[in-house]
């Protein structure tokens, strides 16, 4: 096949960046996305100009490194499937693509296509853990959890932390990332000591971190590779009115 | 010549006594770090994979000043994500007989007598206390309806003692890890520089001080300064440039250290995965594992006459090769890894591989146990073999072939798991490991997690209670060397301007590799393979191309100096194969097998870690001669 | 903070409301009085087709709800206040959201996203727009008077046909217009306002749009059918 493909260009966090056309030839539909980036990156060197930069490390689907906005859809038109394994056997011959970074004021691009996703380990960092340190820990099966529990809970921590959901949400929200680790350990009995304190110092670190309000649209379960389903949402605002309505547990 | 001998190595701190008592008396004799003490002293672990997130998180709640490092973006994304199957633990849920004498002796037997047993048994034992932690920090592992945890036998073990999270372990137990050392981060006992490579060691007066790294935003070259260093940088599969490994895995952390002087040992020993997905194309850029689990039910084969290029479906049962059931009628298409792999290897090279990879087919499972029952257990994978190869494994066998999985080579370490160069310690899959020549299924993740929740911490009190050390000073002689040893690396391979780019070096280095130090090594073929890197090695530095600057991200300069590096090890494991004419675990040497093909082990000679020093000229072998008093070394059979 | 400042629950309270969930929650529950008030109104205006009596009657007796406790309208006003209220915290709660997510992404995208989730999701904004500045015409028109053709306050059932008379079409237009905006609002919103107070299953979500879809149609068809019936004449 052959393609054009658009890419964003931009040398540095503060330069002006723009779409540049390239034309792309002899891609096979077995090539995943990243792989035409790749063979790209491979003639653009040669040609004596500078490869495009992209994020990527497992290309399996699951370190939640890549991650490009595809014709305005964040990873793609392939329902459930990171950038990496989105294959180009979902193209047809002649298409013209558009490749942009993950959009939000949390994600300052850092260069092309790549964009800096700390606020997401801030947002943990302010309270996504179960607090046991090493060697505390009492036998596994001294607490036996529902299976319903372990199974919910397990949905919600397939979460890979790419940043679709921000790039997807019309709000620039982090929420369905946050729900998800809040929906994980809140619904652990592991998490209970500490599920007021997380919730609200999560969402405070949230709001902090300059992402947008959730507005329940759904955009991001839509373009999210693991399906976090939206009622992590529901069950994150849930325990936050709780956690509001009793006095503080916040910790920061 | 193409090595010295040097003298023998000894691990001194590996206490003696039964067994079991051993990691009890080291811990009590090793000395303690007074609490005061610990805010004073700083350590820096450069990974954030199990073994470095733990390890981290872990001595930054103890109350050292610890300082973090990974090239990924987020210390989340550490390689340790895509490990699939499971952690083994010795915890006997089952009540099968398993116990922690019984992994010890699986463990040692499955690396085929080449690991040792104080290791060994510690890891055992230390298993259990793994995955209490782990629930204990939310850890999602697969339950039973009564609240239980789950467990399955995995890579043909007889007991069940696999610990899993449906086929994402290894995410689940990361993020455990993870948020452990986020917490500390929130507690500032850890400090996490995301997206910086370590590029050199620093030593001074014999003792690791510090690093070299890079930000690779900025491409600011800096020193960072402290009391230990910690590496937890895993494996170096990517030297064969297609693997199962995630794209940016190295060896520079570990050849760095190596040049400096540490030991590295076994480099030879790597794990070839039977099951994963063929390469499609020339532009394959890595390649993807499928779970082992796939040959409890499905059934491997290739046709029985070689060029035979009907479809699989209008080849007739009498004319297909079910070749493992054939050879190995005990097992069947459940035999270990290496054997597994070797044996596709071989009827491929009789012609009679599909491409490049033989079936593995699930039609007799449908029919037997009803395509419902094949979907519950491998659904999710075979969605991602067709997400993949765009094919549907429920209508057209599957096509499967090996590929580079794991490296048990490493730095040497001692039982303290410090290397040859004092307060350098060495984690994970970087460290020559305890699964000697070959690891088995769900025991990477049981050492990582080992070695970083509970030995490191032990053990590296005893070398820290020493400290603080005298403090470096920015100008003295081998920091400065060692920082200019890097720019200067940088500059010389941006100024190359060549006409071939990083990556047509290193997929040509992956071919050598491949095709000469792969599943089965021979004298010539080395021989002939250490020639060919020599000349490519300087080709690559005559003529390649890497574009961009040194003052910004950019990733083709990254992967240079992971490619270059991967010259030098490529060199050394070539050698290792070559010194080691036995064939043992990964490591099958064709001129030493049995009759009927099986690898023939030479306890004799070769009952031995070979660690490698480095001079800068011929490198040079230590032996460290391994004794078994617990497991008596048997030759393995599985017919 | 727990040791400096005001007591711990004022600091929770207030960064309560200042959060995106807290606003949020503020939208919810302004909105569902909204909503409890416009099912009530609707209730009310379908009176119209039993007769310029009772509906003038009905008017009269909102007035009088709450006598002799209340003094005159006293119930009314207590209701305005309660639902200008409500509309001040639910705007004010959407513009403070509303200016947040334009900060939160300053770049736009070059290729226009297509919508992946819903459509009712993605028009609140400008439906909410809408929605307002008819509330505002709407009090002026029925409520005061001052825009309504007649103005007669003690007779509200013949405001209401003079306002809706055919050649005055542009008016019923404005009307149904707004009205479908309110049925899109809340179609989306309804399902919104209960996720927002924490309803977290899917089969609950199921439900809860289920009933916001009902809830939008019956608004709609509520509402419309006063204009439409004076228009062909049925009501007059
Ligand atoms: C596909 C796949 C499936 C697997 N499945 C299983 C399984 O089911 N069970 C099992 O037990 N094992 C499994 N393994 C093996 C296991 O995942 C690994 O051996 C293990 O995770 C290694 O962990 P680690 O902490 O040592 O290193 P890694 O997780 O590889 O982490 C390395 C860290 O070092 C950092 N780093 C590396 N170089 C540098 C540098 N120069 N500067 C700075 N930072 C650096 C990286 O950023 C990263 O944070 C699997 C492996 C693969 C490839
Ligand atoms: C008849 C009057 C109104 C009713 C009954 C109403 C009802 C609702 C309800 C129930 C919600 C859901 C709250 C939530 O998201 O949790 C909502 C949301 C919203 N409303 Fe209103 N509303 C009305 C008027 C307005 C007005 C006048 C505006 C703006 C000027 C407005 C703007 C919004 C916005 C922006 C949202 C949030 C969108 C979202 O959640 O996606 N609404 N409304
Ligand atoms: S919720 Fe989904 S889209 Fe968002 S970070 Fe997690 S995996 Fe990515
Ligand atoms: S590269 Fe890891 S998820 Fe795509």
């Amino acid at each position: 096949m052959n393609l054009t493909l658009r890419i964003w260009r931009q040398n540095g966090p503060d330069a002006k960046g723009r779409l540049v056309a390239y034309r792309v030839t002899d891609v096979s539909p077995d090539m995943s996305f990243l792989e035409v980036l790749d063979m790209l990156n491979e003639r653009l060197t040669m040609e004596g100009a500078e490869p495009v930069a992209f994020d990527h490390d497992c290309r399996e689907g699951i370190c939640g490194a890549c991650g490009v906005v595809i014709n305005g859809v964040a990873h793609g038109p392939e329902k459930a499937t990171t950038t990496c394994q989105l294959h180009m056997r979902h193209f047809r011959d002649g298409d013209t693509i558009d490749v942009e970074p993950w959009r939000a004021r949390a994600f300052p691009v850092v260069k092309d296509l790549v964009v800096d996703r700390g606020a997401l380990d801030r947002v943990i960092e302010a309270g996504g853990y179960v607090s046991a340190p090493t060697g505390s820990a009492p036998d596994a099966h001294a607490l036996p959890v529902p299976k319903a529990d372990a199974d919910a809970a397990f949905e919600a921590a397939t979460c890979i932390g790419c940043g679709a959901c921000v790039a997807a949400c019309p709000n620039g929200s982090a929420m369905l990332f946050t729900a998800a680790k809040v929906t994980h350990l809140g619904r652990l009995p592991q998490g209970q000591p500490e599920r007021q304190s997380r919730v609200l110092d999560m969402v405070a670190a949230h709001d902090d971190a300059g992402f947008g309000g959730c507005t329940n649209t759904g955009e991001c379960t839509a373009v999210c590779p693991k399906g976090i389903p939206l009622e992590t949402i529901g069950q994150l605002n849930r325990d936050y009115l709780q956690a509001s309505r009793r006095p503080a547990r916040s910790r920061s | 010549m193409l090595f010295d001998v040097g003298a023998p190595i000894a691990d001194r701190k590996a206490p003696g006594g039964p067994i079991e008592t051993r990691w009890d008396r080291r811990r009590f004799e090793a000395r303690l770090v007074n609490p005061a003490n610990r805010r004073r002293l700083t350590v820096i672990v450069v990974g954030t994979g199990l073994a470095g997130a733990s390890a981290a998180a872990t001595l930054g709640e103890a109350g050292y000043r610890v300082r973090s490092y990974c090239y990924q973006d987020s210390p989340r994304r550490a390689h340790s994500i895509a490990a699939q199957g499971g952690i083994n633990a010795a915890k006997n849920y089952r009540n099968d007989g398993d116990s922690v004498h019984r992994l010890f002796y699986d463990t040692v037997k499955g690396g085929d007598f080449r690991s040792r047993e104080s290791n060994v048994h510690r890891l055992a034992q230390v298993s259990v206390e793994i995955i209490d932690q782990c629930v204990a920090q939310g850890v999602p592992f697969a339950r039973e309806y009564g609240g239980l945890l789950d467990n399955r036998s995995f890579g043909g073990a007889q007991v069940s003692r696999t610990f899993y999270a449906r086929g994402q372990t290894g995410q689940q137990l990361l993020l455990g890890a993870y948020q452990a050392l986020e917490r500390q981060v929130a507690a500032g006992t850890v400090t996490m520089h995301a997206r910086h490579e370590m590029l050199d060691l620093i030593v001074v007066d014999g003792r690791a001080r510090g690093i070299v790294v890079r930000d690779l935003v900025t491409g600011e070259v800096t020193t960072e300064l402290a009391d230990a260093v910690v590496l937890a940088t895993g494996g170096y599969g990517n030297v064969f440039f297609l693997s199962t490994n995630a794209k940016g895995c190295n060896v520079t952390a570990t050849w760095r250290a190596h040049r400096r002087g540490a030991l590295f040992a076994n480099p030879c020993f790597t794990q070839i995965h039977p099951t994963c997905i063929p390469q499609s194309g020339p532009h394959q850029s890595k390649l993807t594992l499928m779970s082992e689990s796939l040959r409890n039910d499905g059934r491997v084969w290739v046709p029985l006459r070689a060029g035979d290029d009907r479809a699989p479906g209008d080849i007739p049962e009498a004319e297909r090769d079910y070749y493992l059931e054939r050879m190995y009628p005990a097992f069947g298409n459940l035999v270990p890894r290496d054997i597994a792999s070797r044996a596709a290897k071989n009827v491929c090279d009789e012609g009679r591989g599909i491409g490049d990879g033989v079936y593995l087919d699930f039609a007799d499972a449908i029919v037997r146990l009803g395509r419902a029952a094949v979907e519950e257990r491998y659904g999710n994978l075979f969605e991602m073999y067709q997400r993949i190869t765009g094919e549907d494994p429920y209508e057209v066998p599957m096509r499967i072939y090996p590929a580079v999985h794991y490296t048990m080579g490493g730095l040497w370490v001692d039982y303290d798991l410090q290397s040859t160069i004092r307060g350098l310690f060495v984690i994970g899959e970087a460290n020559f490991s305890d699964h000697g020549a070959n690891r088995l299924g769900a025991s990477a993740l049981m050492q990582g997690l080992a070695d970083g929740y509970f030995v490191l911490p032990n053990t590296i009190n005893d070398y820290l209670a020493d400290g603080p050390f005298p403090t470096v000073d920015p100008t003295n002689a081998e920091v400065v060397d060692a920082l200019a040893s890097v720019t200067e690396r940088i500059e010389r391979l941006l100024a190359l301007k060549g006409d071939r780019t990083v990556d047509s070096f290193h997929r040509e280095l992956g071919r050598i590799m491949w095709d000469h130090c792969g599943m089965e090594r021979t004298d010539d073929g080395l021989r002939k393979a250490i020639g060919e890197i020599r000349s490519l090695r300087e080709e690559f530095w005559a003529r390649v191309r890497v574009p961009g600057d040194g003052v910004s991200l950019n990733q083709a300069l990254e992967r240079a100096g992971r490619v270059a590096d991967f010259f030098e090890l490529a060199e050394l494991m070539c050698v290792d194969a070559l010194h080691r004419t036995e064939s043992c675990g990964g490591h099958f040497r064709a001129e030493s097998q049995t009759p009927d093909g099986e690898a023939l082990r030479d306890d004799g000679h070769f009952s031995y870690v070979a660690a490698w020093e480095w001079t800068g000229d011929v490198p040079v072998l230590h032996r460290e001669d391994l004794e078994f008093e617990y497991v008596t070394p048997s030759q393995r059979s599985y017919k | 903070m727990e040791s400096s400042g005001p007591s711990v629950g004022d600091v929770v309270t207030v960064s309560a409301v200042r959060s995106t969930v807290g606003q949020k929650t503020l939208m919810a529950v302004s909105g569902i009085l909204l909503v409890l008030f416009l099912v009530a109104h609707m209730i009310g205006n379908l009176k119209v087709f039993v007769g310029a009596g009772s509906f003038d009657h009905y008017a009269h007796w909102l007035r009088a709800i709450g006598a002799p406790l209340l003094p005159h309208s006293g119930y009314l006003w207590i209701q305005r206040a309660v639902l200008t209220a409500a509309l001040v915290a639910h705007v004010w709660a959407a513009t403070a959201l509303a200016l947040r997510a334009r900060a939160a992404r300053p770049v736009g995208y070059a290729h226009r996203r297509p919508v992946q989730g819903s459509y009712a999701a993605r028009t609140m904004r400008w439906g909410g727009v809408i929605i307002l500045l008819f509330a505002i015409y709407h009090v002026l028109d029925l409520t005061t008077g001052h825009l309504n053709p007649v103005g007669d306050r003690a007779h509200p059932y013949g405001n209401v046909v003079a306002d809706f008379a055919p050649e005055r079409w542009y008016v019923t237009l404005f009307y149904t217009l707004a009205v479908l905006a309110v049925g899109f609002h809340l179609r989306h919103g309804l399902f919104s306002a209960v996720r927002t107070l924490g309803q977290r299953t899917a089969a609950g979500e199921q439900r809860a749009r289920l009933v916001a879809l009902l809830a939008s149609v019956g608004l709609c068809a509520g509402y419309l059918s006063v204009p439409f019936a004076v228009m062909v004449g049925l009501v007059g």
